[in-house]
């Protein structure tokens, strides 16, 4: 085991030197992107591939990169069992040195121990279960965005302070949505005055959610909270209209995306939905971002997590360019994250691979469009959720 | 738990079951003809509601705006549609596997459904994300006590029920009706009678399809929401109602049908446990339901594999 560690190092040092030795052809050094490309959910994973994708073109164009990168993109579907396949696959290929992984937290969990196994540095550009991170210690995972934990206590918060006393939870029964229950109970517990009346889980592919908001209209609560996904999110919300449940219906970061809003028109005003990070537009480098990206004239919007995306990307690279194409040293280069600065404001990793980032957006839906709470008609009084005091 | 509380679930459950039982019957009406399971039928659904999406967006951005004529419409084009397209899957995949084994035929559909959902999907403008369906019934509901019943989804139960009671006199009381039951009973004997087997196997396919395009209508109306997935597990419901029912048996399919959303609703409101498990729940008693009646609840009178 060890002599073969060792032939591989040196091999390795052979190719750094070889690389330095022909400067003019730069060597070929290969990065993976993995997100839900296909399903549900794909409109998000195409928004992070194409942001990664954006990434590795402007280093490329760049002279002064000492490499020449190649993106190698693999989808996940949002399933687990797809997802441990082409992550094994990626971490399988030792050309490959890093990667920017997963907006499922159902896949991105259930990779953690196969990246871990074959030793490849990944940084999660969208996953926002604690889990992910928190479970294990694995030098190899990394993550960009915050947690759920976060926007999860800054969700009872908000819904605290409105005046609310009763809350209804629905969440998926994947990994993400029982996430996002536990913690939004804890928090709203520790909160302490709204109380949640029901909690039901449901499958990440139901169609009909009749059964279960019949039993929460008989409950009558003033907030229906739901720990899910875009598809999931449109379908409830649209059902709970038809069955005249006029409850307000307080999302997560798992619907902020333009594709909630264009699937139910109207019924989407006064929806809240909360995020980690700023939006955006409103990041330190986000103009810049929103710049090159319209320049590349991509089919799909960035949507929410691009700007992540971009950043963990952009991260992994620019490893790659101080330490070279070395998976170990990208790992430990990667242990010595602090006060970095990316498009998405300053990046400092905790002994976990987590970034410690504080802020949190909270939106609500506000003429077909996510505003930011305290910017919106209903935090000035101008317009009154449902129930609102 | 009070009347109107109960009625509610009644209707959900109701509305279920009718979309399940129109799925169960193209089941039922293809096995019956030609013993294939086409497994690609949820999917033709799907088709089926896009179709009727885009003709609403074509004919309103065209200018019509009357609900029921545009309404009318989405029917006519999407139900013609399938039909179509349904003939076309029996002649070009259906039909030329006739001698292959039967599994053939499962696996080949299978394969297609996928093929039509993610050509919807990818094909269909921003196919990947959920789609509001328009609101083209009247909205408004009639008070019975404490119990809100919605006049669109009262309209919805009469025209599948017309639909049902529609397809019923097809088969029993015309020609055609006959023909397609000769040929489900024997096709050597109905083949040497004179009956046009080719021609019963196509518009037997192309009326199962439509009827599927029906129920893409009717869940894209019901729920104002329709994505590329919907197909998916409405066909592993219709299929599962179908073999609950009987496969062959029409009565059968949409008994199979409103048992099956019966068995979902109870799942979800009365165990005591979450509502995560009604599909566990609903699957597994058609599971033992099938252990103690393998032929379904309503048998075929000549069973096909003596």
């Amino acid at each position: 085991m060890s002599t073969r560690f060792n032939v591989g190092a040196l091999l390795a040092a052979a190719v750094i030197v070889a690389g330095i030795g022909t400067a003019e052809a730069k060597d070929k050094v290969k990065v993976g992107f993995i997100g839900p490309l296909t399903g549900g959910v794909s409109v998000n994973g195409l928004g992070g591939r194409n942001s990664a994708d954006l990434s590795v073109r402007l280093r490329n164009a760049d002279p002064a990169t000492k490499y020449d990168y190649e993106l190698v993109v693999l989808d996940d579907e949002c399933k687990p069992n797809v997802a441990v396949q082409v992550a094994t696959k990626m971490a399988a290929d030792k050309e490959i040195i890093g990667a920017a992984t997963h907006y499922c937290s159902a896949t991105a969990i259930a990779t953690v121990d196969t990246y871990h196994k074959f030793g490849l540095p990944v940084i999660v550009w969208g996953a926002v279960l604690p889990d992910i991170t928190y479970r294990n210690k694995y030098p190899e995972v990394h993550r960009v965005n915050g947690t759920m934990i976060n926007q999860n206590d800054s969700n009872a918060d908000l819904i605290t302070k409105l005046g609310y006393k009763t809350v209804a939870v629905i969440h998926d029964t994947t990994d993400y949505g029982k996430g996002h229950n536990q913690y939004f109970s804890d928090a709203l517990a520790k909160a302490g005055s709204a109380k949640i009346v029901g909690t039901f889980g449901v499958t990440a592919d139901q169609q009909d959610f009749t059964a279960e908001l019949t039993q929460i209209k008989a409950l009558n609560p003033q907030v229906i909270y739901f720990g899910g996904l875009t598809p999931l999110g449109v379908r409830i919300r649209s059902q709970m209209d038809k069955l005249g449940i006029t409850a307000v219906f307080d999302g997560t970061s798992g619907i902020v995306s333009d594709a909630f809003i264009q699937g139910l028109g109207p019924l989407a005003e006064g929806v809240l939905a909360f995020r980690e990070g700023a939006p955006t537009e409103k990041l330190p480098g986000g103009k810049f971002f929103m710049e090159k990206y319209n320049a590349q004239k991509y089919d799909n919007p960035p949507e929410a997590y691009g700007a992540f995306a971009y950043a963990a990307m952009d991260m992994i690279i620019a490893a790659i360019e101080k330490v070279g194409p070395d998976r170990k040293k990208l790992i430990a280069e990667l242990a010595d994250v602090k006060d970095r600065d990316s498009i998405v404001g300053k990046i400092t990793f905790d002994d976990h691979g987590q970034n410690t980032v504080p802020v949190i957006t909270r939106y609500v839906i506000q003429d077909g469009k996510f505003v930011e709470w305290d910017d919106s008609e209903y935090a000035s009084g101008k317009r009154k959720l449902p129930g609102q005091k | 738990m009070n009347a109107a509380l109960l009625a509610q679930y009644a209707m959900n459950g109701l509305m279920l079951g009718m979309m399940y039982a129109l799925v169960a019957v193209g089941f039922t009406l293809f096995f019956g003809v030609l013993d294939v399971i086409k497994f690609s039928h949820g999917d033709v659904l799907t088709v089926g509601a896009f179709t009727a999406l885009a003709t609403f967006v074509g004919l309103t951005s065209s200018g019509i705006a009357s609900s029921p004529l545009l309404l009318v419409a989405m029917i006519a084009v999407a139900t013609v549609a399938m039909a179509a397209l349904g003939m076309l899957i029996a002649r070009a995949l259906v039909l030329p596997l006739r001698s292959a084994p039967a599994l053939n035929t499962l696996l080949i559909t299978l394969m297609l459904g996928t093929v039509l959902r993610e050509s919807v999907r990818l094909f269909y403008p921003a196919g990947a994300n959920p789609k509001p369906f328009p609101r083209l019934l009247p909205g408004g509901s009639i008070a019975i006590g404490q119990f809100d019943l919605r006049v669109d989804n009262a309209i919805m139960l009469i025209a599948g029920v017309a639909v049902i009671v529609g397809l019923q006199f097809l088969l029993n009381r015309t020609k055609l009706g006959l023909a397609i039951r000769a040929v489900a009973q024997d096709e050597e004997t109905a083949r040497t009678m004179g009956v046009n087997f080719t021609a019963v196997v196509l518009i037997t396919f192309a009326i199962g399809s439509a009827l599927a395009a029906f129920a893409g209508i009717m869940n894209g109306l019901y729920y104002n929401e329709i994505n590329f997935g919907i197909g998916l597990l409405l066909g592993v419901i219709g299929f599962a109602a179908a073999i609950i029912g009987g496969l062959g048996s029409i009565y059968g399919a949409i008994l199979g049908g409103f048992l099956f959303a019966a068995l979902q609703t109870i799942g979800a409101v009365a165990l005591p446990f979450a509502s995560a498990y009604k599909d566990v729940f609903a699957f597994a008693v058609v599971i033992v339901f099938m252990a103690i009646r393998p032929t379904g609840l309503i048998q075929e009178k000549i069973s096909e594999r003596v």
